[in-house]
């Protein structure tokens, strides 16, 4: 294997920058580095004004989520011998403004997920007193699956309906909300089915799967919105069949 | 009662492509390939014609040929609306779509119906 690697890296500062360029760096291609490693390398020994975001460098605090090579990965969860000999592109997540070089701007996906009510939503807390609400471990494992997001984004930058209307909710705000309906303990399912039973909401989504298979945690955004359109499905004709009954 | 009958049309797309996934390659292969190949040997006329004159042949192939259509309108739909980043005229699109499966359904019920 070769001793370096070329990174292809875009850059992009919005006060001198009229539109994103390409800068290489050579980095050492370590076997036992990830892309992120090769990144800090840049930032430390080559270009200290190389900006992205990244934290816990074990694929839970759902940072460093970029483009590479064209696909959305995590890049603390990437080797980088897997692309030698290179040269390897790194981008900031598509689908998302850019802020500077590799960073996006996430408000429009903050406030996506804010829509979805991804909390507990109680029609009204029992008093302290009475204690806590108790699960049993398959009440924990109906929702288990869907808990395990850590909003990386990567399933935005891999949909391409994301990618075509602005306006769509996206996979993981819808999988979340599932997390919560699927949650013994939560009674907001019909307040969060008035936000996504819309083009907007789940109906955008034409099960492309993407999401799915980019997801670095298994939760299977696409499973989870097929789920909730089986659940309004089933609300639609409920309400046909039996109009007379509570929604 | 104006709901929004998009779960309708999505329960019609998921029937019509299940049914699409699990028969038509059986009947592609036995009446497309082996009756006419000579792999298999067919059922005579007669016999097919009392088998698709039975009333539950009738409702079987009724679904058959209805549910499918649903599902290629359903999914045209949205194919057109992606590819041509439709952002006006995305109700034509549907009416169009849906419009020519109800066609097709009707069209199919009628001679089935008829059929003697």
């Amino acid at each position: 294997m070769a001793d370096t690697i070329t990174l292809d890296v875009a850059r992009y500062g919005p006060e001198t920058d009229s539109e994103p360029s390409f800068q290489s760096y050579e980095v050492p291609c370590r076997e036992d580095w990830v892309v992120l490693d090769a990144l800090n390398y840049v930032k430390d020994q080559l270009d200290g004004s190389l900006t992205y975001r990244w934290s816990c460098r074990m694929g839970v605090c759902g940072s460093c989520g970029m483009m590479v090579d064209g696909q959305p990965k995590l890049t603390c969860a990437v080797p980088l011998s897997d692309y030698a000999p290179g040269p390897v592109r790194i981008e900031p997540l598509q689908f998302f403004p850019v802020v500077r070089d590799l960073v996006v701007d996430i408000n429009d996906f903050l406030e996506k997920l804010r829509k979805v009510q991804p909390w507990i939503v109680r029609d009204e807390e029992k008093p302290i007193a009475e204690g806590e609400y108790r699960q049993t471990p398959a009440q924990l494992e109906a929702y288990k699956q869907f808990s395990m997001c850590i909003n990386c984004m990567l399933c935005y930058a891999a949909c391409p309906v994301v990618g075509l209307e602005e306006e769509f909710t996206g996979p993981a705000a819808i999988a979340l909300a599932q997390r919560y309906n699927l949650d013994s303990r939560d009674q907001g399912a019909a307040q969060r089915m008035e936000t996504l039973d819309e083009h907007d909401g789940m109906w955008g989504c034409t099960f492309v799967g993407e999401c799915t298979k980019v997801c670095p945690k298994n939760v299977d955004p696409a499973g989870a919105i097929q789920l909730y359109k089986v659940a309004s499905a089933t609300n639609w004709f409920k309400s046909m069949l039996l109009p007379w009954g509570s929604k | 009662m104006a709901r929004n009958p998009t779960p309708l049309m999505w329960t019609l797309f998921g029937a019509g492509g299940m049914l699409s996934a699990l028969l038509f390659p059986i009947h592609i292969f036995l009446l497309g390939l082996a009756f006419p190949l000579g792999w298999l040997e067919g059922p005579s006329y007669e016999s097919l014609h009392a088998l698709v004159t039975h009333p539950i042949t009738r409702l079987y192939l009724f679904a058959f040929i209805s549910l499918p259509l649903f599902h290629w309108a359903h999914r045209f739909r949205y194919t057109i609306n992606d590819l041509f980043q439709l952002k006006q005229g995305t109700g034509i699109v549907a009416g169009i779509c849906y419009g020519a499966a109800l066609v097709g359904t009707f069209t199919a019920a009628y001679t089935l119906w008829t059929l003697s």
